[in-house]
């Protein structure tokens, strides 16, 4: 690969660390709305249109589609939960299809946490509402950037740019739904196509250190073969098999055996 | 009219095996996050299986996509994915650079194969 490990792309200018502990935490929040302004947001908005095609084709009202956007968020999850409606599966079995595709955002959520909290103030249940947010786009971005804020901005930071980033994205699904009658095929896969490439290209970028490197490039083979030998808790033993292959492979080349 | 045939279903539907499905792994992972430590060795096997779930949705997304993106062939699925990425590498990691190369491979390669 070209890129050494320690290059990573220049930082937008609205991430430039600053000596930022004295600004009350609505300055932040607000930083964190115009930080939504972004490219990854248009990517992840453009991906949802194609999603409410989708919702449409299948027949849910414009009430369930963006229910299903505000609730849930993540959106291969969201996809997900439509295919289940969709092929009239019971509550039980939806709930446990959703929730095997959604598994991932239980280790998302736990590495992003230690980042946002500050030791002693932040509040448990301020965590459990920015926990809503974390989804490719917002983890990927988090990862990236909070860690060059000083400790107290990065939660006020991080739901400005979620709680916006999050009524973007609704806003134009429902403006899609509304608006697009009957997507062509061509424009519709495009749109479909956007996610993977989008979510290939930024968990690159957020990886950090070579054990998210080789987990990524295990998690990408281990995906399909699992969802072809083991479907159901095909991505459950990807995330622990693949994770665990690329941790103690990792470590080992870090520290020998020990 | 059974519960399934009602106006509200659909709702219970999202918020128990949507919203309670999803959230519930960000609530535990909240907890669990407990004491951690986020240079610690716990946290890189944390990240490690995270990311390693994550490439296992992007792969599915690839290989077993919903909707309109069936109708393109699994390899120019695949060859698409390959050519955003690696334009991404050579544009100094550039996310758009990556998202419209990968978008114009499929685009072009759907309209050469006449797929309609």
């Amino acid at each position: 690969m070209p890129t050494p490990p320690s290059a990573s792309p220049e930082p937008l200018p609205d991430h430039r660390p600053e000596g930022g502990e004295q600004l009350p935490s609505r300055v932040w929040v607000l930083r964190g709305v115009r930080a939504a302004v972004s490219i990854p947001a248009l990517i992840l908005a453009a991906a949802f249109v194609g999603y409410a095609g989708l919702a449409r084709e299948s027949g849910f009202t414009l009430g369930e589609t963006l229910a299903m956007v505000g609730f849930v968020w993540a959106l291969p999850s969201v996809v997900v939960l439509t295919g289940a409606i969709t092929a009239g599966m019971g509550l039980v079995p939806a709930a446990i299809a959703v929730a095997l595709a959604s598994v991932r955002l239980m280790p998302m959520t736990m590495a992003l946490m230690p980042v946002l909290r500050v030791e002693g103030r932040t509040r448990r249940w301020q965590l459990l509402i920015a926990s809503h947010f974390v989804a490719v786009t917002a983890w990927v971005w988090a990862m990236r950037y909070l860690e060059d804020h000083p400790r107290e901005a990065r939660l006020p930071f991080f739901l400005g740019f979620g709680a916006s980033l999050t009524a973007f994205v609704f806003v134009m699904t429902g403006a899609a739904y509304v608006l697009v009658d009957d997507m062509p095929l061509l424009p519709s896969a495009a749109l479909f196509m956007l996610t993977p490439v989008y979510f290939l290209c930024s968990l690159w970028g957020a990886a950090r250190i070579s054990a998210d490197k080789a987990a990524m490039a295990i998690g990408l083979l281990l995906g399909p073969l699992f969802h072809l030998y083991l479907p159901g808790l095909d991505l459950l033993w990807t995330g622990l098999v693949g994770g665990t292959l690329a941790y103690v492979g990792t470590r080992i080349a870090r520290r020998g055996l020990r | 009219m059974s519960a399934a045939d009602a106006w509200w279903w659909p709702y219970v539907m999202i918020v128990v095996a949507g919203w309670l499905a999803t959230d519930i792994w960000r609530w535990l992972g909240v907890f669990a996050s407990g004491k951690l430590r986020e240079d610690s060795e716990v946290m890189i096997f944390v990240r490690s299986i995270a990311t390693a779930l994550v490439a296992g949705v992007i792969a599915k997304l690839i290989l077993f996509p919903a909707g309109a993106l069936q109708s393109a062939p699994v390899a120019l699925r695949i060859v698409a994915a390959a050519c955003g990425f690696a334009a991404f590498f050579a544009s100094r990691q550039k996310v758009v650079i990556g998202v419209a190369v990968g978008e114009v491979v499929l685009i072009g390669g759907w309209l050469l194969l006449d797929l309609g």
